[in-house]
């Protein structure tokens, strides 16, 4: 299934796009997303430890299990004020 | 007015003054942050601020709902400016009025603390001789000791 991937900021540089569109297996969390990203682009490795992510403009967890067509964000330490 | 904002428009801390204003208010405290010259020793030229705005705008209206829950009578206004700022320029108003000035300090060192903590913004510095991202907090609005840390330092 289709999902949308969102990367902010370095991340965003990082990977050189701030959407992606990837395929993943029906039944998959968030860090299947992540880790098949992160394969692709082994620079955002280092952020494991440290982004939030989000599913549907929603936090959510790296065990949330995403939907066809979800829309799967990594963020990177925010520093907004 | 809208009590939380994400935009790329100049903010307008006298609006939010305004807006929170009630006949019960007694007491209205505001932060302004701005774009300042300098930063770790560099000399900051700009910065440029990015949103994942949905998640911004929900994440301005749960701190809301957090400093409601413990200042009930409080009434917050949250706005976050994004894009480019020059220095000097605002990158954030909050306005918190109450009925005493004791809630209204509280709520808007509340409000700035968690907008650091929770809202999916980012600072990307140009300064003289190079760039780079500002990162600061892991996001994560569930996450009870940086909310109890926001609460000790509103409170202190």
């Amino acid at each position: 299934m289709r999902v949308t991937v969102r990367l902010f900021a370095r991340l965003r540089e990082l990977v050189g796009a701030g959407e992606l569109s990837r395929n993943v297996a029906a039944g998959a969390v968030v860090a299947v997303v992540w880790d098949d990203l992160a394969r692709e682009y082994p620079a955002i490795s280092p952020y494991a430890g440290s982004m939030s992510c989000a599913v549907n403009a929603e936090y959510a967890r790296m065990t949330t299990v995403v939907d066809e067509d979800d829309e799967v964000a990594f963020l990177p330490p925010v520093s907004g004020g | 007015m809208i009590a939380t904002r994400v935009t790329t428009d100049r903010l307008d801390p006298a609006a939010l003054v305004q807006a929170v204003e009630t006949p019960g208010s007694g007491a209205i405290a505001t932060f302004v942050g701005l774009v300042r010259d300098h930063n770790q020793g560099r000399r900051v030229l700009h910065l440029v601020y990015e949103a994942y705005e949905p998640l911004a705008e929900r994440a301005l209206t749960r701190i809301l709902d957090e400093a409601r829950d413990r200042w009930p009578t409080a009434v917050l206004a949250v706005h976050h400016r994004t894009g480019k700022l020059e220095v000097g320029q605002v990158s954030v108003a909050i306005a918190a009025a109450s009925p005493h000035r004791s809630e209204a300090f509280a709520a808007c060192r509340y409000a700035i603390e968690r907008v650091k903590q929770i809202v999916p913004i980012w600072k990307h510095e140009y300064f003289e001789g190079g760039d780079v991202w500002i990162e600061g907090a892991t996001a994560d609005p569930d996450d009870t000791s940086a909310r109890d840390s926001a609460m000790r330092i509103a409170c202190a």
